[in-house]
């Protein structure tokens, strides 16, 4: 057994404390706002083809987001969460992936979904809880999931993906599988037990996950400086002997390089990796929050400078891989698809009674279908108060 | 057949269900080499190596949170949280995740191949946080599975059954009982059914039903009572969440009378939620009112256990009371 671990320590006789910032982090940047790259920055690997792609996923996301928030304050949709500012971060880990890796994420990272490939519709469905909602209408709006993508089902308790995220990527390793889990979190969920939890878990059990903090400033209304005193979420990492780098998040190039770089690490080493990507919240934390209640206009107003998109956009165009016209195009068509988009979602049914009682246990137990039937009974003799579902009921 | 205790049941149980599945791995603190502090899974990392059974670090979050990952990526853990008393910190991930990752997911994704094995109950002189029984909290959420075996033969039918079985199980073992109780097993593999109770002895006159290690109270006191002329049917419940309510209630309507016992404190433990079902299906079989003897309201005292305790004479006196109402 390693006891002896500290004999290499120096000794000193006079007690010596170390500062909690003494260990200086560097952070990544690759792509300059103007869509130049810094001189010596080491490209990830991207073709045309794969850039498009990505910067498609981030237009789409981008109009979602703002076609929803719309959608919501005209009373269409309860709820939404939008990521205005921060997009690169979710889009970009999942463009650093291969399509097997399991991607956990927190709730801000439909952008990873995206560029999977979840349909409009998929979006759709979930957010308006109609009958085709693979999740079947159980959950809030941007509560997605995925089988087929590998995207697990969002879950609202905050942190509770990060040690399960350890678990699947040891499972994945045992098997032998050729992927590697990704888990995104903010900064605010590294405060949870299961943030320390599931960090050392993976660090002792070796597991090939990519711990992916969303650093974005904000905690709903608790800036950073009321989440931690320490260096970041990094130091975390480094505290638990886990392999960590903290990179630009509105930096698509270098959040897609870090990915890359750790994919391979992961897989090779079976090793977790920490990544700290430094964004900011532009928008607000939900449809339910007002920003404008903790922090200033100004302070906005500095971030936007920095909006990751554009970055890219200049990027692309600076490689003659895009131009104006594909820009208005594309923009143009994305809002005219989620409009109507909204329209199908939004008259479609709501899932049937019985999805009452499944999916609690692999099959419906006794006393589950005795009250579904109870309950049907209900609904027959009262059938106007329940206009969804009165009318189906066999 | 063997001679085995409860513990040796038990680790044989997870011998069988390692030999069987590749992806069937075993962990929790001191899980590993050491065998657990009960020896529970004594030899297994021997066996099957120290990627498939470990020591975990000590974080119950982190064990239960891990193994529901393992569970949702399609392996088969069964996790030990070392006591019962200590499975709290990772409430959020039984109550929030375990149990709802099928419902909240539209079937997309589940942890149905995930058993947490925990040893609870008193008896030992463990005092407040070496005693609880704390199926109650567990069985207010759907989703889960809860299992409490009696002796060593329902112990290892009911474990191979746990890990089988395609739903969360949480695997109550009554630490009591572990090498007190010894009996005869069967070597090979069996499975007991969950969701069924089992009437462990057939009377006329009154219903007395426990699960777990308080069985044996149960059936001291059912002795007393025949001494009386009192025939008592005995029933052992196994399956807390879901209950099998008709054996109880076919019980009940037979004998008219019910007396639940549980090692728990009395307010709000599940002996509380039989009483309310079973007076609804039972209600004008009744002959006298259910009654429940259980621990007390407070926590589980460490010098006066013995006063506390759901005991044999306690039991005894309440079937005389019901008996005579």
């Amino acid at each position: 057994m390693n006891t002896e671990i500290y004999k290499e320590s120096p000794v000193v006789h006079q007690p010596a404390f170390i500062d909690g910032h003494s260990v200086e982090i560097p952070i990544l940047k690759i792509l300059q706002q103007d869509g130049s790259v810094y001189d010596g920055a080491e490209l990830p690997e991207i073709d045309q083809d794969h850039a498009v792609k990505i910067y498609k996923a981030l237009a789409f996301h981008r109009v979602l987001d703002e076609r929803m928030v719309a959608a919501q304050r005209q009373g269409r949709i309860s709820f939404y969460m939008a990521a205005l500012g921060e997009e690169a971060a979710s889009v970009g880990g999942a463009a650093g992936l291969k399509p097997q890796d399991m991607i956990m994420a927190q709730y801000r990272e439909q952008g990873a979904l995206i560029y999977r490939g979840f349909s409009l519709e998929d979006f759709m469905n979930q957010m308006f809880s109609n009958e085709k909602d693979l999740g079947k209408g159980r959950q809030m709006p941007i509560h997605y999931g995925s089988n087929e993508l590998n995207y697990m089902t969002i879950s609202s308790p905050l942190g509770t993906q990060i040690p399960q995220a350890s678990g699947y990527a040891y499972g994945q390793k045992l098997q032998g599988k050729d992927a590697v889990t990704i888990c995104y979190f903010g900064e605010g969920a590294a405060s949870e037990g299961d943030f320390h939890a599931g960090l050392n878990m993976a660090a002792v059990h070796q597991a090939p996950v990519i711990f992916f903090c969303r650093n974005n400033g904000y905690a709903i209304s608790t800036p950073s400086d009321e989440q931690y005193v320490g260096n970041g979420i990094a130091s975390r990492g480094v505290g638990y002997g886990i392999k960590t780098i903290r990179i630009d998040g509105n930096d698509i190039l270098a959040v897609v390089k870090a990915v890359q770089f750790a994919r391979e690490y992961a897989l090779k080493e079976n090793k977790p990796m920490i990544i700290e990507a430094m964004s900011y919240r532009l928008g607000a934390h939900s449809t339910s929050d007002d920003p404008s209640g903790y922090r200033t206009r100004e302070e906005e107003a500095k971030w936007q400078a920095h909006d990751p998109i554009l970055r890219m956009k200049n990027w692309m165009l600076a490689q003659s891989w895009w131009d104006e016209e594909q820009e208005t195009a594309l923009f143009e068509s994305l809002r005219e698809q989620v409009l109507a988009a909204v329209k199908v979602a939004e008259k479609i049914d709501k899932p049937p009674v019985e999805d009452l009682v499944t999916d609690v246990y692999d099959q419906v137990p006794a006393h589950l279908q005795a009250q579904l039937d109870s309950l049907k009974t209900h609904i027959k003799k009262y059938p106007d108060s329940y206009p969804f579902t009165a009318g189906r009921i066999k | 057949m063997a001679q085995m205790n409860l513990l040796q049941a038990i680790n044989n149980a997870l011998d069988i269900a390692m030999a069987e599945n590749d992806s069937t791995l075993c962990f929790g603190e001191d899980v590993g080499h050491f065998g657990g502090v009960f020896r529970a899974t004594s030899g297994l990392q021997e066996k099957y190596g120290k990627a498939r059974c470990f020591n975990t670090p000590l974080v119950e979050q982190g064990i239960i949170g891990f193994a529901n990952g393992l569970a949702a990526q399609g392996s088969r853990p069964v996790a030990e949280i070392q006591f019962a008393d200590y499975i709290f910190p990772a409430f959020d991930q039984i109550v929030n995740e375990s149990a709802k990752f099928r419902y909240r997911s539209g079937n997309e994704f589940n942890v149905g191949q995930l058993t947490i094995r925990t040893p609870y109950g008193g008896g030992i002189a463990g005092g407040l946080y070496h005693s609880q029984s704390p199926e109650a909290y567990f069985a207010h959420t759907p989703g889960l599975k809860l299992v409490v075996p009696r002796n060593p033969y329902q112990a290892k039918g009911l474990l191979l059954a746990s890990i089988r079985d395609d739903n969360p199980v949480v695997f109550f073992e009554p630490k009591r009982l572990y090498r007190a109780s010894v009996g005869e097993v069967p070597e090979e593999d069996y499975q007991l059914p969950l969701g069924k109770a089992e009437v462990m002895q057939q009377g006329s006159d009154i219903t007395l039903l426990a699960w777990g290690a308080q069985l044996e109270i149960v059936e001291k006191a059912a002795e007393l009572a025949a001494n009386d002329g009192i025939s008592c049917e005995i029933i052992d419940l196994r399956t807390i969440l879901p209950w099998d309510v008709e054996t109880v209630a076919n019980s009940v309507l037979k004998t008219g009378r019910l007396v639940i016992s549980q090692e728990a404190p009395l307010t709000a433990g599940f002996a509380s939620e039989i009483a309310a079902t079973v007076q609804s299906e039972c209600f004008l079989h009744l002959e006298s009112p259910i009654a429940r003897v259980c621990g007390m309201d407070t926590p589980y005292p460490l010098a006066l256990e013995k006063e506390y305790v759901a005991d044999h004479l306690k039991i005894y006196e309440a079937i005389k009371q019901s008996v005579n109402y």
